[in-house]
């Protein structure tokens, strides 16, 4: 039902757009991108921005594989969604010299590992998730993935976890040790049998109001992203959030020239944009995550810079990627995961 | 149906007779667009193989029922075995959807009584009262009830207020939440046959049955409820049916520890396993499951009327 509307939508919206002109088409994730930036490329470039939003990668994925390419222009997946498109050939090329931009990036961000040489995109925003604890129920040491796999007695029964396979697992991995696409029977079946040990600690599995439940005070312990930890911070919530020495994860969304863009001049217009570090500042300000711009220091909101959620202690563990499995081992995953939920 | 009052005639359809074929096209073209259509893809679909990462390789299997009934232990290269997972989600579903009926069909049915014995002009008042709530979107009602039941929410704090707890009641993230959220968010569909049903129920038969030396016990079981079961056994459908599929109540109010039914299937598509034709081949379970119960239905209706 779901993929017969999408496809229905997609249709009309090709239909409508085969003679526009100056127009540009973005699919992007909900409640990040400020208005005023999209007007100002708007009024710009004489260019009408049409935006859709999804909630998800996976959600991302479907609609395209449903029907949806073709339709717009932009998306903006996270680090293994890129590689995931790129694989699944939902991409197109970025020729050389056809960014004028392209040198602002970062160097650390120029050649990342999901998408080698920045063929296929641009950096978005990056950030880290992990988990935060409320600090008026535990005031013990919380640099450590114990908080969620092996909490002490305060906490247990009040864990909020992530209600995303990958988060969950990628944690899990760092938590024994062991490696994210693990091939190991012994080391997966350790890693199923430590999961149902771990469940009877959490008392939710939660995305979409990770940042509330710890507002409220319903959780002791979130599984959360930086920015929505920084953003309960300020809305009043005593949390503090953890740089477990066992690592933790490290994410960036990245803008992605979709394949059969109907407007591919604009898209790599929208792009050079956002490469500009005043516009890419404004996401950041607004987001509460960091760029991978050059140059974008004048442009931030002074607070960002002390905000503790993306600055990590020197003792840190190291951030990770979540990593992109093969079918095969991503099977055995689906099934410790249903065997978790079921 | 009209055409029947406005002629007088022993047959409704006589008026329209000509133009039957054209005046139900509409409704055939309604049902086999946003019904049958989709439900054919469906079936279609759960005999596909599944694409790696959502989507269908056109090439004909049984997979994704295999899936459902066998265990292949967690490599997927064991023997088949009774695979107990899904039994145990979708037997989680029933329950926790025949708990939300029971607990419906409870509050539902002295309510409905009471406003089909008010005086008619005050009914309409009732039946209005019943809907208000109804006006509001789903969700928004699903969070506030969270917001309600809480450890710290006013509920609790009411019954430790008066002293009748000292620790506060945990409700949220428990099998009763979702059963008294899927509760709240069906009650009208069984209020309203019911009242349907009693509003036409003629009193003088219970009156009739009371000056026999009934006793009202027995007039509520032998007269009451036989007239009204229609009512009921619809208004037991409406909230079981939609109760079954929901994800809602059971991923806000449950804490979405388990999956449910709804869940399971929404995850085969919009999360990491990708697996359509499993999707598609649960929600034919689900359908077919359906399917049976409402015939059982609909046979006793019919034994019972002959």
């Amino acid at each position: 039902m779901k993929k017969l509307i999408t496809t229905a939508a997609a249709l009309a919206l090709t239909a409508g757009m085969a003679s526009a002109e100056g127009k540009l088409v973005v699919y992007h994730w909900f409640e990040y991108i400020p208005q005023e930036l999209l007007d100002k490329f708007s009024e710009e470039h004489d260019v009408e921005v049409v935006m859709d939003t999804y909630d998800s990668n996976e959600a991302l994925l479907a609609s395209l594989k449903a029907g949806a390419i073709g339709t717009y222009d932009v998306a903006v997946p996270g680090d293994y969604m890129v590689q995931i498109m790129a694989q699944e050939g939902l991409l197109d090329t970025i020729e050389d010299g056809e960014l004028a931009n392209k040198g602002n990036i970062q160097p650390e961000w120029a050649d990342p590992s999901f998408d080698p040489g920045r063929t296929h995109s641009i950096p978005y925003q990056w950030g880290s998730t992990s988990f935060a604890v409320n600090r008026d129920d535990f005031d013990g040491p919380i640099d450590t993935t114990d908080i969620l796999f092996n909490p002490p007695a305060a906490l247990s029964g009040k864990i909020n976890m992530l209600d995303s396979q990958g988060e969950v697992m990628a944690m899990a991995a760092l938590h024994m040790g062991i490696p994210q696409c693990s091939t190991d029977r012994e080391q997966l079946k350790a890693l199923n049998a430590m999961l149902q040990e771990a469940k009877q600690h959490w008392a939710s599995f939660n995305s979409d109001t990770a940042k509330e439940v710890l507002v409220s005070g319903d959780a002791s312990v979130g599984q959360i992203y930086d920015g929505f930890a920084a953003k309960a911070r300020q809305e009043g919530a005593n949390i503090e959030y953890a740089f477990p020495k066992q690592g933790y994860i490290v994410w960036m969304d990245n803008v992605v020239l979709l394949k059969d863009a109907p407007n591919r001049e604009n898209a790599l217009k929208f792009m050079d944009f956002l490469l500009e570090p005043e516009n890419i500042a404004a996401v950041t300000n607004y987001a509460r995550y960091v760029s991978g711009v050059e140059g974008v220091g004048p442009f931030l909101d002074p607070e960002l810079a002390k905000q503790p959620e993306s600055n990590p202690p020197a003792d840190a563990g190291k951030g990770v990627f979540i990593e992109v499995c093969d079918q095969q081992t991503q099977e055995v995953y689906d099934q410790i995961w249903t065997n978790l939920k079921k | 149906m009209a055409g029947g009052a406005a002629t007088g005639g022993s047959s409704t359809s006589d008026t329209y007779a000509e133009a039957r074929t054209w005046l139900l096209l509409p409704a055939w073209v309604t049902l086999g667009i946003l019904v049958l259509a989709p439900v054919a893809i469906m079936l279609v679909y759960s005999f596909l193989t599944k694409e790696f990462r959502g989507g269908v390789i056109w090439e004909f299997s049984l997979g994704a029922y295999d899936q459902f009934f066998c265990s292949r232990g967690l490599f997927g290269d064991e023997p088949c075995s009774i695979e107990w997972t899904y039994i145990q989600i979708f037997w989680r579903s029933i329950w926790q959807a025949g708990a939300a009926t029971l607990l419906s069909l409870v509050i539902g049915f002295p309510t409905a009584y009471f406003i089909a014995t008010r005086p008619p002009r005050q009914r309409t008042l009732w039946v209005f009262l019943v809907t208000i709530p109804y006006w509001v979107n789903l969700l928004i009602r699903t969070v506030s009830m969270k917001f309600l039941l809480r450890d710290e929410g006013p509920l609790n704090d009411f019954l430790t207020g008066i002293g009748l707890l000292n620790e506060p009641l945990a409700i949220v993230n428990t099998n009763f939440a979702v059963q008294l959220g899927l509760f709240y968010s069906y009650l009208p569909f069984m209020v309203l046959p019911i009242y349907a049903a009693v509003e036409r129920y003629n009193f003088a038969l219970s009156e009739a049955a009371s000056d026999l030396y009934a006793p009202r016990w027995t007039v509520l079981r032998r007269i009451l409820l036989p007239s009204v079961k229609p009512g009921i056994v619809a208004g037991c459908i409406l909230v079981f049916v939609p109760s079954l599929g929901s994800f809602l109540a059971p991923d806000l109010l449950g804490g979405a520890r388990n999956f449910m039914i709804g869940s399971l299937i929404e995850e085969q598509f919009k999360g990491n396993a990708g697996n359509w034709p499993f999707g598609a081949a649960a929600s034919m379970i689900l359908l077919t499951m359906v399917l049976i119960i409402l015939l059982i239905f609909a046979r006793q209706q019919a034994k019972a009327e002959s």
